[in-house]
């Protein structure tokens, strides 16, 4: 299994150590990628935002990265999912500033705003995946 | 692992130098020490060096923004030095302004800045007081 292109190992989001290696594994694709630095920076950010979510909201999970190709475009796709309480209102939980309590609100909406794709994907106490792509210029 | 960051006294200026990636634990543990350290060390301002850091986040801009107002209240001016220009583009793109936060691009000019600021709070009689608006020329 190891090394296989198609099934990247996921990496375990249980701790704030699994937020660093999230922003990490970013950063090590997005340069594999040949992201210009202001793609790198906008990539790491969503992860960074998008993996503590899924430890503080979701009560952890993974986090599954790999370099996608498309229609001759090279890009990262980050998935961040959980099996935590999910989202009831995705429209609220996408609006800057709102937090259920201790955040800043940001990081859902702004993550949206660093990708080129967001797909969230939530039920309501049976978890959440978040799938973000970032294609290079 | 936690990591903690030293937090260095140069005269009445603390300086801190984040040099590598934080958890979130360490960075809070950053935001309580320095507020400690102003109040211990009595000091006039504070730089935060971020020269080092490829991405800031809302942790990590909200710890920036918690010490810039912390230590306005506690008679301190906290200036943070270094930011990346990716690093600025990307934080307004996340929504975060950072609208509190002092900040200058070098060291060099964040030290400036803290100088200025504590002499205007010396007030009139202070020694910028005495320097005549003329003298100020080449
Ligand atoms: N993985 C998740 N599981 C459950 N709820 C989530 C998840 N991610 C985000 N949320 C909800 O969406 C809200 C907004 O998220 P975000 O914009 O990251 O702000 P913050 O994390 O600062 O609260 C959170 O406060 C939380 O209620
Ligand atoms: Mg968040």
């Amino acid at each position: 299994m190891n090394g296989s292109p198609d099934a990247p190992r996921p990496l375990d989001i249980t701790a704030s150590a699994g937020v660093v290696q999230a922003r990490q594994l970013a950063r090590a694709l997005a340069q594999e990628c040949r992201f210009s630095l202001v793609e790198q920076t906008k990539l790491i950010t969503a992860a960074s935002e998008l993996a503590r979510n899924t430890l503080i909201h979701g009560g952890g999970g993974t986090m599954t990265a790999r370099l996608v190709e498309e229609r001759g475009r090279r890009g990262v796709r980050l998935v961040f999912s959980d099996d935590g309480p999910g989202i009831t209102d995705v429209e609220l939980a996408l609006t800057d500033g709102w937090t259920s309590g201790g955040g800043m609100g940001l990081g859902l909406s702004g993550s949206r705003r660093l990708v080129d794709d967001f797909v969230l994907d939530t039920t309501p106490g049976r978890g959440t995946a978040v799938t973000v792509t970032k294609w290079a210029r | 692992m936690s990591e903690r960051v030293p937090v260095l006294q140069i005269g009445q200026v603390l300086l801190v130098s984040i040099q590598i990636d934080l958890d979130d634990q360490s960075v809070l543990a950053l935001q309580d020490d320095l507020a400690a350290k102003v109040v211990e060390s009595g000091a006039h301002g504070v730089v935060i060096d971020i020269t080092a850091l490829d991405i800031v986040d809302s942790f990590v801009g909200r710890m920036l923004a918690t010490v810039a107002s912390l230590s306005r209240l506690l008679d301190a001016q906290t200036v943070v030095v270094g930011m990346r220009p990716a690093v600025a583009i990307t934080l307004v793109e996340l929504g975060l302004s950072l609208g509190g936060v002092r900040t200058a691009l070098t060291l060099e000019k964040g030290l400036q800045v803290l100088e200025r600021a504590h002499v205007s709070s010396l007030g009139a009689s202070g020694p910028a007081g005495a320097i005549p608006d003329t003298a100020a020329g080449r």
